[in-house]
């Protein structure tokens, strides 16, 4: 039994250090936790950085809580909370040990606010604890967020975990991230190396670094190695540009098609000239805000309910016009303008009586926000992307259904020769009611992809009205493959525009192109030939 | 037939009442003032809580028993939006209801068109909303913002504590963001910023198709240098505007926008989520913590009977307006506008967030200048603040043509337009 008394002696002085730990922890904790409630953001940050260094295992889970604003501490006795709404109340758990407290009122706790520069920070210090995440995607990210952060200790962290690490991507963006750091600094032979690892990247951070090497580096060969570098990411960011312009452009195009279609077949084809269309888009934006309303659980499918309803509401809308109005008008173009002018007005009111003057808000689905990011400068907005397909769809749809149903049979046969097509037993009236019902519904389906885009408002018609006209001007009145092609030239010409001149002229010089085009041909770019054109 | 007796009876009963009333009000025992906020149209959507704010303030007064012994009483007309009308509609409460003080106005354009009705008239208009200055009536007390007490503060916050160094001015195309522009611009390069490192644009009203907007600032900001953008966007259009900011990935943490238009009014009903961390500059904030404040949102709350109404910046320059305009009768005993334009100068009255606000000089008046950041629930988090009071200046000492120009309607220089240089008033001096 020799042993005994070293054996005790090891074991005391591990209780001691033990115990040490643990208080100086509980002290700092004190410490993070003063910090954090006070007002001032210098000491909010201090504690931040604190928290980064601090052993607590929830660390990480009070600083998810802190960014995403639901860090709260109890007016009471100043303990540090982490609260979710629930209703009009909050659910609350100590934010330390992760106890569920129970449900409070909004009174009894106080939230503990952040800003920009706070939320950074935090970000940054949460990238540097994900490093080790398991989740690869999570590890790019992590890297990613940390790209060019000149913060101290970064560069051996990533280093160490370039040492470990297993998955390309994200050894990829390691190296490229170490090489980003040994851009500045470092001898002249690191910097050349670093230089041609970036090379090629478009990463914004590397542009701007590799921009002042141009201008600072002492070192001749340096800087003409960036300058080339330089070169080779501008050609590519133009490239890049290009294509966003693009599609930037097929997006206002698709949007204008959308908007212009149901025209195309109430104008273009009936020739109704009807200042009530912007009201019908208008009523099928309103149709997808009560279908949110009425299906709050569902808010990310309840769009796809949205567009029968819109076409449903607005092509009833359109008929009970066709029906009390525009039936008796037909053949006389200014009174039926005048006439769907004054509805026009009625529908706007009807909807500021209803609904108010303010502006709903329709809730973009999860699905729907956010953009599909092909690299670092071109991303594509997801709605606009969606828009896109939709657009295409409604009118291949239409498309089919004038070239391969009935209906569309008789709806060309009545276009064609009213009383010939009359003659042979179809019954115009009928056809007449529907086609507008067609046209007025394929509006309100406009309507659900706009309300994704714009305000849903009693305005929204009226926005939309001018630019529909003349898309299907220019487009050639009644060739609906000639409103797409217009619209899309239109959208695609407007975007390669407005970086030129601005939005506003953008949209002065295309209505001057327009109307001297008009000039030289009245029936725009697709007039109809043969029995159909009017004589 | 029973409804339509009812009805008849009410009818009749009203037209008397009116009859009664209009009799009352010739015996002149009550105080007129005029409230000429569009209850239509477009701007209907801001105004009308504004003219609630009056009937408040007014039915507040007449509690606490009312100006010089005798009733406040509100006269609510329409101008609907309209500009013209304004003007009409300014002279109708002047000459025919005879009206002590207007409170009134939104847009720029529409105090430039009643402006030559209350020189002419000599009565006196309370004007409660930012604007761009270059304007000193002496019929008119600005207690909305200047750019000074605003937009330069603004900047002043983005460029000191932030660390900004390349600006985007992006703006309405009309007058106010025009001016305002021309104003941070030459500040900007006074301050030493390079015409590079400025990007200006402007959008047309209601503009929705942000897209190449928000990717050309995007661009704009990937040079390097900490990047933000000021905003005197107008109305509806930030919603889609601030929409494709989150869409395209545009966070507050790297490119912040700071807003001159957008307040709580203006958030609420809209989804906040991708607008937390942007910021705004304003004199007040709804979530100011003062005793005055929360008094004064009490107050509101029980008045429109809706909890959930928000309070914004214009009701607090309505509030210290329609107080100064009390403090100036009490104590020139009377509600002539001549006596009332001396009496009003150098009154202080609280404000709510905790201060006095000072009517000075040139008709503008003394505020803290607020910076707050959007939160989720729509309300504003204050990160900054000005150490005191800024002074409203109505002529800018950035702009080439109106650095000279100083504003004082005391005796003996009386004069909204008077050039320092030169020693002449010109214009505006009645």
């Amino acid at each position: 039994m020799r042993h005994w008394p070293k054996i005790l002696i090891l074991l005391l002085s591990l209780l001691f250090t033990q115990t040490d730990v643990a208080i100086a922890g509980d002290d700092s904790l004190h410490q993070i936790q003063v910090l954090l409630i006070s007002n001032n953001f210098v000491e909010k940050t201090q504690a931040v950085s604190l928290l980064a260094l601090h052993s607590h295992p929830r660390t990480e889970e009070i600083l998810k809580a802190f960014l995403e604003g639901e860090l709260y501490y109890r007016k009471s006795d100043k303990l540090l909370l982490i609260a979710k709404k629930q209703g009009r109340q909050y659910s609350i758990s100590d934010a330390l040990t992760g106890d569920e407290l129970g449900v409070v009122k909004k009174r009894e706790i106080k939230k503990i606010r952040s800003n920009n520069a706070l939320r950074k920070k935090i970000r940054i210090v949460l990238a540097r604890k994900e490093l080790n995440s398991v989740d690869p995607t999570v590890r790019y990210q992590a890297v990613n967020a940390m790209l060019g952060n000149p913060d101290v200790g970064i560069t051996s962290q990533l280093q160490d975990r370039l040492k470990l690490e297993r998955d390309q991507k994200v050894r990829n963006i390691l190296e490229l991230a170490l090489a980003i750091t040994r851009l500045e600094g470092g001898e002249k032979e690191d910097r050349l190396s670093a230089v041609a690892a970036v090379s090629g990247s478009l990463e914004p951070v590397i542009r701007s670094k590799l921009e002042s090497i141009v201008v600072d580096d002492p070192i001749e060969e340096v800087r003409v190695a960036a300058k080339e570098s330089l070169n080779k990411i501008s050609a590519k960011l133009q490239f890049y540009s290009f294509l966003e312009t693009l599609f930037f452009g097929l997006s206002l195009g698709s949007v204008l098609v959308l908007a212009a279609i149901g025209l195309a077949i109430t104008f273009g084809v009936m020739g109704v000239i009807n200042m009530a269309h912007g009201e019908l888009i208008m009523l099928g934006a309103y149709t997808t805000y009560v279908i949110q309303k009425a299906m709050p659980e569902f808010i990310g499918v309840s769009i796809l309910f949205a567009i029968p309803a819109a076409f449903i509401v607005s092509g009833l809308v359109g008929i009970l016009i066709e029906q009390t109005v525009i039936r008796h008008l037909y053949g006389r173009a200014l009174e039926t303008l005048l006439a769907t002018f004054g509805i026009s007005l009625i529908l706007q009111q009807a909807v500021r009586s209803i609904f108010s003057p303010l502006n709903r808000s329709v809730v973009t689905p999860d699905w729907m926000s956010g953009s599909l990011e092909i690299n670092s400068v071109l991303s594509l907005t997801y709605n606009r992307l969606y828009i896109i397909f939709f657009c295409l769809l409604v009118f291949v749809i239409l498309f089919l259904i004038l070239k391969r149903t009935s209906l569309g049979l008789q709806v060309r046969a009545v276009t064609q020769n009213r009383a010939m097509a009359r003659a042979m037993g179809v019954r115009s009236s009928w056809v007449d009611a529907m086609t507008f019902g067609l046209g007025s519904g394929i509006a309100g389906v406009a309507g659900v992809a706009l309300s994704q885009l714009t305000n849903v408002g009693p305005n929204l018609g009226q926005a939309y009205i001018v630019d529909s006209f003349m898309v299907v001007v220019f487009g050639g009145v009644g060739n609906l493959a000639g409103t797409l092609i217009s619209g899309f030239s239109l959208g695609i010409a407007n975007q390669f525009l407005e970086p030129w001149v601005g939005a506003v002229l953008a949209k002065i010089f295309i209505l001057i192109f327009i109307i001297l085009f008009i000039q030289k041909r009245p029936r725009g770019l697709f007039p109809q030939k043969g029995r159909s054109a009017e004589g | 037939m029973l409804a339509l007796n009812v009805l008849k009876k009410t009818a009749v009963g009203l037209a008397a009442a009116a009859v009664l009333s209009g009799s009352a009000q010739a015996a002149g025992d009550t105080i007129k003032v005029g409230v000429l906020h569009s209850l239509s149209g477009t701007m209907a959507i801001s105004e009308t809580t504004l003219k609630d704010t009056v009937l408040m303030l007014v039915e507040e007064q007449n509690k606490k028993g009312g100006l010089l012994g005798k009733k406040l009483e509100a006269i609510v007309v329409d101008p609907a939006s309209n500009w013209p009308l304004f003007a009409e509609k300014a002279r109708e409460l002047i000459e025919k209801e005879k009206v002590s003080a207007v409170f009134g106005a939104w847009t720029s354009v529409s105090r430039k068109s009643v402006l030559p009705v209350f020189e002419e008239l000599n009565n006196l208009l309370f004007y409660p909303v930012q604007y761009e200055g270059e304007e000193s009536s002496k019929n008119v007390f600005y207690t909305g913002a200047a750019p000074n007490t605003q937009a330069i503060p603004a900047v002043d916050y983005l460029m000191n504590d932030i660390g900004v160094k390349r600006w985007v001015l992006e703006g309405t195309d009309y007058v106010y963001p025009r001016t305002t522009n021309k104003i941070l611009e030459a500040y900007l390069k006074a301050k030493g910023v390079s015409e590079k490192d400025i990007l200006i644009n402007y959008t047309p009203f209601g503009f929705s198709d942000w897209q190449s907007e928000v990717s050309r600032i995007k661009k704009f900001g990937s040079a390097g240098k900490k990047t933000a953008v000021v905003s005197t966007v107008n109305g509806d259009a930030n919603v889609p505007f601030y929409k494709e900011l989150g869409n395209q990935g545009v966070s507050a943490e790297n490119i912040p926008v700071i807003a001159f238009s957008v307040g709580e009014e203006e958030l609420s009903g809209i989804d906040t989520k991708p607008l937390v961390g942007h910021l705004a500059a304003w004199n007040y904030f709804m979530s100011v913590d003062s005793e005055e404040n929360t008094a004064f949102i009490d107050a509101w709350h029980a008045y429109i009977k809706d909890k959930k109404r928000v309070t914004n910046d214009p009701m607090e320059a309505t509030y210290i307006g329609f107080n100064m305009w009390v403090e100036a009768v009490k104590k020139a005993g009377t509600t002539d506008a001549t006596a009332v334009q001396e009496a009003i100068i150098g009154i202080a009255v609280p404000n709510l967030s905790g201060g006095l606000s000072a009517m000075m000089p040139n008709h503008h008046i003394t505020k803290p200048v607020l910076i707050g950041e959007i939160q989720a629930d729509g309300q504003f988090e204050i990160v900054w603040e000005t150490s005191g009071l800024v002074a409203g200046d109505a002529w800018s000492d950035y702009l080439p043509g109106s650095k000279d120009i100083i504003a004082d309607w005391r005796a003996p220089l009386s004069c909204g337009n008077y050039n320092v240089k030169t020693g002449k008033c010109s214009g505006q001096n009645f």
